[in-house]
């Protein structure tokens, strides 16, 4: 579709460039036209269709739910209200299987990320060049639509993760308390000088198993989307060669759509049990 | 071909191979484990189905991590 003229090296990296809007090193603010230009932004650019799309898909969880939740009756529920009650009742149930202490934020938390990278992980079904061809007819270069392609929108909510995690845990544990649970474990003595010696050996497992998770859980979040998207792209090229290679590409985005499904919810289920085992830990007492 | 493009289809082949079989290890007992845990306990079906998802999610995360770089390389780093 968009490949007329495009080698599928430059196709692939079409498709991976995000719409940048920074700095250029000449001093003026706009928008990046190749790679190369995006990558000299450096730190402070900003990927505009992330942005536009992970806001707009949040605003539409939130409408969607306001609307159930307003229309709300003890009488017999129907269509879309039916749909968000058991989404409700299955985050209320996984929050009350593996979440002990009490905490009015942790389960709208969880309902929260589980609708929203769900709706995000869902963008990556539509095919790879409806939305970026239709952006390009208006005149937009580059359009990325699948927000959690994007390690950035990733890093992001597990970073949200993260810092819930500390404010509990100094909340719940106290100042102290979360310093001893960082020093004082897993190597524990009663010698007060064997005590000292294991503080930095513990310090540094510690350190590292906290900091590990919201590495691992944005990394785990991007990789399998940006597989699947790699995939889709990888897919989309072969309906560039002709009548028989294009309905074989038809057949086989049926096929990976379908089983991307499966990825798709667990990837979206998986970020939201790990957010709430993660502040489970954060409020657990020794 | 140059020897350089060589080595990146060679370094893709093998990240993509690699990653086959541990992701083809763990799932595997992972799931043989699912299975004796059915047989014994029929009962248990939906919370170990639970479990059996978050775990496979989790065992599958850098393998797949692994194809998506890897595939990557091979058609769009050496631009086949």
């Amino acid at each position: 579709m968009a490949s007329e003229n495009l080698t599928p090296n430059e196709y692939i990296k079409h498709h991976l460039q995000n719409l940048t809007f920074g700095q250029h090193p000449d001093g003026s603010w706009g928008l990046a036209h190749t790679a190369q230009e995006a990558r000299e932004m450096g730190f402070w650019a900003i990927h505009l269709d992330t942005m536009f799309w992970s806001i707009a898909l949040g605003v539409l969880f939130l409408w969607l739910f306001r609307k159930a939740a307003k229309r709300a009756t003890s009488g017999r529920p129907s269509g879309l209200l039916n749909f968000v009650e058991w989404v409700v009742e299955f985050i209320d149930n996984n929050v009350r299987g593996s979440f002990s202490a009490k905490n009015n934020l942790v389960a709208p938390l969880a309902l929260t990320l589980f609708v929203w990278v769900l709706l995000m992980n869902t963008m990556d079904l539509v095919p790879v060049d409806w939305i970026p061809g239709l952006a390009s007819l208006l005149g937009i270069e580059y359009m990325k639509v699948v927000p959690t392609t994007d390690p950035n929108a990733t890093f992001g909510m597990a970073f949200g993760v993260f810092f819930l995690v500390i404010f509990y845990s100094l909340k719940v544990k106290g100042p102290i308390g979360f310093l001893s649970e960082l020093t004082m474990q897993p190597f524990e003595a009663k010698n007060p000088l064997l005590k000292v010696l294991f503080i930095p050996v513990n310090f540094f497992l510690e350190g590292i198993s906290l900091v590990s998770k919201p590495v691992s859980l944005s990394l785990r979040l991007f990789g399998n989307l940006f597989a699947g998207e790699m995939i889709f792209i990888l897919i989309a090229l072969l309906f560039g060669g002709g009548l028989v290679l294009g309905i074989m590409g038809g057949v086989l985005q049926w096929a990976w759509a379908v089983f991307h499904i499966l990825i798709i919810l667990l990837q979206a289920f998986i970020f939201m049990v790990l957010t709430v085992v993660y502040l489970d830990m954060a409020h657990q007492e020794h | 071909m140059t020897l350089e493009t060589a080595l990146l289809y060679v370094a893709g082949a093998v990240l993509l191979g690699l990653a086959g079989v541990g992701v083809g290890v763990g799932v595997g007992v992972l799931g043989a484990r699912f299975l004796e845990g059915i047989a014994r306990q029929p009962e248990l079906l939906g919370m170990l189905r639970t479990q059996f998802f978050i775990i496979m999610g989790l065992v599958d995360a850098i393998p797949i991590i692994g194809v998506a770089i890897s595939l990557y390389i091979l058609f769009a780093v050496v631009g086949g």
